[in-house]
């Protein structure tokens, strides 16, 4: 799948007999091993892997988890206990599931601000970034899906709250919104109907990720990856074979990740959720607040920042939606925003306002939250359709080093012992 | 680094504005008790989660179901009453605490009838369905017990807080009919009567039991309900320190090999 020359040479009878027939040596060997891959690439880098481990962990745990799952608004909630107390490590395998989900979202918003520091969307990898976002949406999805099995107050009111946001619609044609409401759960309300469609969907999205994750990996592998510099590799100086120089530097770095992970599963396991799914769902007690799960409280603090509720559904999914044009709303020439000094600021802005939207999210929305969760979306959507595309027009940009190899020299001190040419 | 030092004072303003708006969350500061199932090394106390047990079943179990719970679950191998060398003993001390517990079951022609409960069974619920634990208590229903340490906001510290918050109503407060003055929970007004009332309420019978004070019994039932909650917890506790020592060998590992691998390219 690779867009470069292949590098393999069978060696063998077998080898040349299933070369011929069904090159898969000749792939692994192209996309994996000998992938050339700049050798500049920093730790920032290494999220690639650590979401593959993740999206693995989900499906290993999630599969397992199904086995003992009942999806019934009656039974879910028990089996979960069930789950927790009398199946073999239930406790392990929900926990690593629960947590995992969060790991999973810190991992892939590290790789996406990675991916806009340094133009990683630009020219040839629009579609790289297009399927990316496609995958962070459909994890999105999943989450939500995943998030309303255990059946506890948050799961009830979290779907009632999320499946609501299509109500908006019937601001548009009066029905509309009502009746795909209706179609979406099944019944009036939050009820066993949907218990059952979101558990048969949890199960399906991962599947579907996975399929976008190997177009995703394609789409890497043609142009081949960005690098810190920004600038495209001139030739085998610049390049490293992945393997083994990237698999165990990404091998090192998923490692210090597993100890994260570890640290919530085993000694914080349900820090990062909220006590009042440990309460069975409820339709008659509504609790003091609803909040979602953190990785989706900068979309929830964009939601609730107008007081009309279909602009509020629009902007966040537009907030969404915005990523995908990414590769042409930014005009600048130069990809990496290290030698971007200007853009470098409205990004660290970018990061900023997505934490302060991401705590703003958390409290009512009201007083100086509101404020803030207001001027937040305002930022996030002028970062994105007026000062990326205007920054690049005027600002001039730090000089670009020659090539990989010249710049990495450079870093390391050495450029000044280099014979003069 | 600029960048780095510039996300760094994000973060660390957002922590600080973040933390009183997350402490502002519970009206009253809850009271804190050093409990010995904290921290990364903390284990239950096996003694102390037996005289909960029995709070439970001379005062809570009145009221409160305790229903993903099962009697087994008090000596097996998680348990309070395990006994490690020779489990029958544990097991016999369970029967024995359990003998009288009537459940309700179906004899062999179908007819419902009651019976002592066994070890298999879940804990005894007190009311039959949700309308009777209604009709029975000014209709407010006690919530089941299995979970509560993880469902509510401060865990541990929230339920002994409560159990030990009854006050009088100070005089400008209104009490609705048949409610309790309670300094922590939300709104002050708790449909629950003050459960643990007086000193020696529940009689202490284990040799080295301490007097069974209110304050002394609020902190035993409190443990017993947060072994209920996450039985796993030591197996939990111990599994994660040699996973992370695996993983910071791995690591280590690792990252010599990364050095050595990397030592003859400049990056």
């Amino acid at each position: 799948m690779s867009g470069g020359h292949s590098t393999y040479t069978p060696t063998n009878g077998f080898t040349k007999w299933l070369d011929s027939r069904l090159p898969l040596i000749r792939v692994m060997n192209d996309n994996v091993t000998n992938f050339p891959t700049p050798k500049n690439l920093n730790y920032w880098y290494t999220f690639g892997a650590i979401l593959t481990f993740c999206l693995a962990v989900q499906l290993v745990t999630g599969i397992v988890l199904a086995m003992h799952y009942v999806a019934s608004a009656d039974k879910a909630f028990a089996s979960i206990e069930y789950i927790m107390r009398d199946v073999n490590y239930g406790w392990l395998i929900r926990y690593v599931h629960m947590n995992g989900a969060s790991m999973f979202f810190l991992a892939v918003y590290v790789h996406m601000f990675r991916g806009l520091y340094y133009g990683s969307y630009k020219a040839p990898r629009e579609i790289l970034w297009i399927l990316g976002v496609i995958i962070y949406f459909l994890m999105m999805a999943t989450a939500f899906l995943g998030y309303t099995l255990p059946w506890g107050q948050m799961s009830f009111w979290g779907a009632t709250v999320i499946t609501n946001f299509f109500s908006a619609f019937d601001q548009v044609i009066p029905g509309l919104g009502s009746g795909v409401l209706e179609w979406l759960r099944g019944d009036f309300a939050v009820d066993d109907a949907a218990v059952k469609r979101f558990f048969a969907l949890h199960y399906l999205l991962p599947f579907v990720i996975a399929g976008v994750v190997f177009l995703h990996i394609w789409a890497l592998h043609v142009p081949g990856n960005n690098n810190p510099t920004g600038i495209d590799v001139k030739g085998p100086q610049d390049t490293v074979p992945f393997h083994p120089y990237y698999t165990v530097k990404d091998g090192f770095a998923t490692a210090i990740f597993m100890m994260l992970f570890a640290v919530f599963v085993f000694y914080a396991p349900n820090y990062l959720g909220h006590p009042d799914n440990y309460v069975e769902a409820n339709p008659l007690v509504t609790p003091a607040h609803i909040v979602p799960e953190w990785y989706f409280l900068p979309f929830y603090a964009i939601l609730r920042a107008v007081p009309d509720k279909l602009t509020g559904v629009l902007l966040m999914f537009g907030a969404i939606g915005v990523l995908f044009f990414v590769p042409w709303l930014d005009w600048s020439k130069v990809r990496s925003a290290s030698y971007r000094p200007v853009f470098r600021q409205f990004f660290v802005l970018f990061v900023i306002a997505c934490l302060a939207l991401g705590w703003a999210g958390a409290q009512p929305a009201e007083g100086a939250a509101l404020l803030i969760a207001q001027v937040g979306t305002f930022y996030y959507f002028i970062f994105f359709i007026f000062i990326m595309p205007v920054v690049g027009l005027w600002e001039t940009p730090r000089k670009l080093p020659e090539s990989i190899a010249k710049a990495v020299l450079a870093k390391n001190g050495h450029a000044a012992v280099q014979p003069a040419q | 680094m600029k960048i780095r030092s510039m996300l760094a004072t994000a973060g660390l303003l957002l922590a600080a504005l973040a933390a009183p708006a997350l402490a502002s969350e519970s009206e009253v500061a809850l009271k804190t008790a050093e409990w010995s199932f904290d921290g990364p090394f903390g284990t239950y106390d096996a003694a102390q989660i037996r005289r909960g047990f029995q709070v439970y079943k001379d005062v809570c179990a009145a009221c409160h179901s305790l229903k993903y719970v099962s009697y087994r679950n008090l000596s097996g191998p998680q348990g309070p009453f395990h006994t490690p060398a020779d489990p029958k003993l544990g097991e016999d001390a369970v029967k024995a605490l359990i003998d009288g517990i009537e459940v309700p079951d179906l004899d062999d022609a179908g007819e419902p009838i009651t019976r002592q409960a066994r070890l298999s069974d879940p804990f005894r619920s007190p009311f039959a369905n949700e309308k009777a634990a209604r009709a029975a208590n000014n209709g407010a229903n006690p919530p089941d017990l299995s979970v509560m340490v993880k469902a509510r906001a401060g865990g541990a510290d929230y339920l002994y807080s409560i159990l030990t918050g009854y006050e009088e109503a100070p005089g400008d407060v209104v009490m609705q009919p048949g409610m309790s003055y309670n300094r922590f929970f939300a709104g002050h007004q708790i449909g629950m009567p003050q459960p643990i009332v007086s000193d020696d309420q529940v009689t202490y019978t284990e040799p080295g039991a301490p007097k069974a004070s209110v304050d002394q019994m609020a902190r035993d039932v409190t443990a017993f309900l947060a072994w209920a909650s996450e039985p796993h917890m030591e197996e939990r506790k111990r599994m994660g320190l040699s996973v992370l020592l695996f993983l910071a060998f791995l690591a280590a590992l690792l990252y010599l090999s990364y050095q050595r691998i990397w030592a003859d390219v400049e990056h």
